[in-house]
């Protein structure tokens, strides 16, 4: 066995702790890269900028646990952006394993910056049937959430006393692992003409490219790299840009994989074919 | 080092552990973590959806008007929350194989009710706005001549960038169409278009799959970030 048929029949185990050192290494000591922003996440940084401190922002928790990893991170950028600038936040739930991570997220924040349950964020929980519930935003937040999530009726609720539907609402972004932030875009925006903007997981960026380009989302926060340039937009280093450096150095090693494995494909195929030649 | 005095902590890190034992070989502890997870999953959803809509919406509209009319005798309950509930308990006769067609009756109901709700909304988003965008942005044709005329007086990358990306677009749209096109056999002119089609395919293909390792990846350093700062509190 030569070093390419070494190479091509590597154990897999070998792969995995080399990425597991790849990311660990970066954590335990920081490289300090640069990380650049882009239009989409600029779009969303600059939309909350342009609004009047007081005007709401709906924050739809579209996601569980399994996706945290990724927009945990956006979803606390994004609450100290709006927090930071006064406008009061809204806080939505929409997939069952959601409500846990929004609590928890939003009374870290609020409490890392002072900000007050029921005045500056409120947060009114999780509802069944999201096409019903957005829809039904456009018309009074009371007919989906009479109550909020620890049962305050809305009517008693400061915050919301002036909000009654998508007219009172500056913009909503729904940060969300499924396709969700898509049932925003048909309902919020076309129907109701509501700004929306999404933050997805690195997966799903791909296929909201599209609304980019229509201008049925106003801005796009993709995945970790996404971000960790919010937290760089907003100038408060977190958990994205802490893992930038780690996501930097797999990519390098990913793509040195990709390379070898096909050099060594190429030079097996090439020998394959003359062990057949001089067979003949 | 700091290591976690948290219980729940713990608890975390070492099922965390026991999943990614799994990248050795399948074993016990990993088949244990992933049956946890599973249960503790059903479990949690099925609390969630049980107080999050039947108590409130079903249960609770029955039971206040259910007690007002034994003391009473009037009721003041909301009866329409009983059809719903009827045809989600419906739905639970597929668990008897006999009379599992009376469950139809609400999945008819279910998708006649949805369809309605989302054809419109799903024709406006996805398909009409969608193909109004191929071809505008802003109120303008992205098949711009003022724009190509912007770059040839002003050569530079910006210029060149604004005035290729739409016709590129159209482009690949109409190539990657053809290449879904089937009524006519792909050669000639139009098997030529369909390659390049396929080129715009693998285009797309490959940037879903590097964000899809992407994806991957920080998912990994969300749970190494909590093995080494939450649990041995290596990091601050």
């Amino acid at each position: 066995m030569n070093i390419f048929e070494k190479f091509l029949y590597i154990d897999r185990r070998w792969i995995f702790i080399l990425v597991a050192l790849a990311v660990a290494v970066p954590l335990v000591f920081p490289l300090g890269l640069a990380v650049t922003t882009s239009p989409p996440v600029e779009n969303v940084y600059n939309e909350i900028e342009s609004l009047k401190p007081g005007t709401p922002v709906l924050i739809s928790v579209d996601y569980d646990p399994a996706t945290q990893p990724e927009l945990g991170p956006m979803t606390i950028a994004l609450l100290r952006h709006c927090i930071a600038r006064k406008l009061p936040v809204i806080v939505t739930v929409l997939v069952p394993g959601g409500p846990g991570l929004a609590v928890d997220i939003t009374s870290k924040v609020a409490e890392e910056m002072g900000a007050q349950r029921d005045v500056d964020y409120t947060l009114l929980g999780y509802k069944v049937g999201v096409s019903a519930v957005i829809l039904s935003l456009g018309q009074d937040f009371r007919i989906s959430y009479p109550r909020d999530y620890y049962n305050t009726p809305l009517d008693e609720i400061p915050l919301m006393k002036n909000v009654k539907n998508y007219n009172d609402v500056g913009l909503v972004v729904s940060i969300s692992g499924t396709v969700i932030p898509e049932y925003w875009v048909a309902y919020a925006h076309e129907r109701y003409g509501q700004k929306v903007a999404a933050g997805v997981t690195a997966v799903m960026a791909a296929d909201f490219y599209p609304y980019l380009q229509t201008g049925q989302l106003v801005g796009l926060v993709g995945g970790l790299k996404g971000a960790a340039e919010y937290e760089k937009l907003i100038d408060r280093p977190a958990d994205g840009l802490k893992g930038m450096d780690a996501q930097t150095i797999v990519h390098l090693l990913i793509v040195v994989f990709i390379i070898l494995g096909n050099v060594a494909y190429i030079f097996m195929r090439r020998a394959k074919k003359r062990s057949e030649a001089s067979a003949r | 080092m700091h290591l976690s005095t948290d219980i729940f902590i713990w608890i975390a890190a070492l099922l965390t552990l026991c999943i990614y034992s799994f990248l050795y070989k399948d074993n016990p502890f990993y088949k244990f973590a992933e049956h946890l997870l599973v249960g503790v999953s059903a479990g949690y959803l099925f609390v969630i959806y049980f107080w999050n809509n039947m108590w409130p919406n079903l249960l609770i509209p029955l039971r206040d008007g259910f007690g007002i009319l034994l003391t009473e005798g009037r009721f003041t309950g909301n009866l329409a929350a009983l059809v719903p509930g009827t045809l989600g308990l419906l739905l639970l006769t597929r668990l008897i194989p006999k009379i599992g067609w009376i469950s139809r009756w609400a999945f008819g109901f279910y998708f006649g009710a949805f369809q309605g709700i989302v054809i419109t909304g799903y024709m406006q988003a996805f398909i009409l706005a969608q193909v109004y965008g191929t071809f505008m942005k802003g109120g303008n044709p992205v098949f711009s001549l003022v724009l190509m005329g912007d770059f040839f007086t002003r050569p530079a990358w910006g210029p060149f960038v604004l005035a290729v990306s739409g016709p590129l677009m159209i482009a690949g749209v109409v190539c990657t169409l053809t290449y879904f096109f089937f009524s006519t056999e792909h050669r000639g002119f139009a098997g030529g278009v369909a390659k390049v089609g396929i080129v715009f395919l693998m285009i797309g293909f490959g940037a879903s799959f590097g964000y899809t390792v992407m994806a991957r990846v920080s998912l990994l350093i969300g749970r190494l970030q909590f093995l080494i700062r939450d649990w041995l509190g290596l990091i601050s």
